[in-house]
């Protein structure tokens, strides 16, 4: 039931996913980040299989990381989601990674970008993706609402009403949500949309 | 004794490596290199010989980063230099993703000096013609360090130390005129080191300066002259302080 959902908008990309780890029918925290951020200009939504998840996504950062340091200069978003893609692509027919990435960035020579690479390693640019069963929902409201050249505000309000959206019409909803966005001044955190909070107990 | 320098891994009668031994005269004839570790800030200094005039001088960084934590110098053969700075720049990664944790400036010392150390005991191979200065903060104490390696694999932590060509005079400086610095202080003392055997300007060096707060940065030329202008004034005022009041009695 994981959730991942982004969209490009004027000069930022915003991506959104859902924070909840789940094992069968225990849910062991509601506050995992899915979201990477891959450098100081990236960000990489990942929904899938948990080990692979971070195993997948950790190797893609140090390899970015890697790629920095050996030339100088960061890679473009494409370069990284086009590496990612082959990384996938490779291990497909002998040991593939169950991960499904929205890998958003902003480059300061073609502004922002987001792209779509599922677990069979194809990749997509786009406007607007969303991954899991909440795609049905954030989907079909970003088609609805969406528009080139959206503001920051604007843009969270599309992101607040699919969450909406996925938490009234998903069976097993997940309760909390966590906002990135990433534009010329970084990649960060937005906010979080929890319906569920741990309350920390006091020692006995 | 022409017998003994052909496989590496052979000891010469009275106990030498000679492979290692003709690295390290590759190592004197680079260009001078030091490193100087202050409180808060560690600066490397490196010659640069003059830039053909065709040529991108900006393609010719001496100073390198291997982390955001870490820098190295080096001095001898810059090709053998490329290998073993691509494979810590591996190793630093690798160690991140493995126990998610930045390198610790000793860990990748030991690593480079095991590298180089391979190369003195395998077939068909001949050691890495360099010797290293590497430099960073601990990623968890905030504590400076700075080690060198060399060909033969061994290393050592240092508070100042030179390599490269008339690395002895520069060691001699550093002897005589080291004290616990900090932030400029630290810069003008590994200036002064690099000065005594490099022609003065700030084209000829290249200094980097690594602190906690701001990783490595590279100082401009402009800079370094007024670094050297600066010390070049000091030297005056202090030769005037000399001859001037003699007789004081």
């Amino acid at each position: 039931m994981e959730c991942v959902f982004g969209l490009v908008g004027k000069d930022f990309t915003l991506v959104v996913a859902d924070t909840s780890a789940v094992h069968s029918i225990l849910v062991h925290k509601s506050n995992e980040d899915k979201i990477m951020l891959l450098d100081s200009h990236k960000l990489m939504g990942a929904s899938g299989e948990a080990g692979d998840r971070v195993q997948f996504t950790e190797y893609i950062q140090k390899n970015v990381a890697l790629y920095q340091f050996r030339n100088g200069i960061s890679l473009t978003t494409a370069a990284a989601a086009n590496f990612t893609r082959g990384e996938l692509a490779t291990a497909l027919r002998k040991n593939p990674y169950s991960v499904n990435i929205l890998l958003a960035g902003y480059d300061k020579e073609t502004g922002p970008s987001l792209y779509y690479i599922d677990y069979i390693a194809s990749v997509h640019k786009v406007d607007k993706a969303a991954f899991g069963y909440g795609s049905y929902f954030s989907l079909a409201m970003m088609d609805r609402h969406y528009r080139g050249d959206m503001t920051v505000e604007e843009a969270v309000d599309l992101a607040d009403k699919c969450i909406m959206e996925i938490r009234s019409r998903l069976v097993v909803a997940p309760p909390n949500f966590v906002i990135k966005i990433v534009d010329k001044d970084g990649a960060r955190e937005y906010a979080w949309r929890e319906s569920v909070k741990d309350v920390p107990v006091p020692a006995a | 004794m022409a017998r003994y320098d052909r496989a590496i891994t052979v000891f010469s009668p009275d106990g030498h490596l000679f492979q290692v031994e003709y690295a390290l005269e590759a190592v004197r004839k680079g260009n001078a290199a030091v490193g100087v570790r202050g409180t808060d800030t560690i600066v490397l200094g490196v010659e640069k010989k003059s830039t053909a005039k065709l040529q991108d001088s900006r393609s010719v960084r001496k100073i390198v980063s291997l982390d955001d934590h870490i820098a190295l110098a080096c001095a001898g053969l810059k090709a053998d230099a490329r290998v073993l700075i691509n494979r810590a720049r591996i190793e630093c990664q690798s160690h991140r993703l493995t126990v998610e944790d930045p390198v610790t400036v000793e860990y990748i010392t030991r690593y480079i000096a095991g590298l180089q150390q391979k190369y003195t005991q395998s077939g068909g191979v001949r050691p890495f013609g360099l010797s290293t200065l590497i430099v960073g903060f601990d990623p968890y104490t905030g504590v400076p360090s700075l080690y060198q390696t060399d060909p033969s694999g061994t290393f050592s932590a240092w508070k100042a130390n030179a390599t490269g060509r008339n690395s002895n005079s520069m060691r001699e400086f550093l002897e005589k005129n080291y004290k616990e610095t900090s932030g400029q202080e630290t810069v003008k003392l590994a200036i002064r080191a690099l000065l005594e055997v490099v022609e003065s300007g700030g084209k000829n060096i290249e200094v980097a300066v690594m602190t906690k707060e701001h990783g490595l940065q590279q100082l401009e030329e402009a800079e370094i002259d007024a670094v050297v202008a600066e010390i070049e004034a000091e030297k005056a005022a202090a030769e005037a302080a000399k001859k001037a009041p003699p007789k004081e009695t």
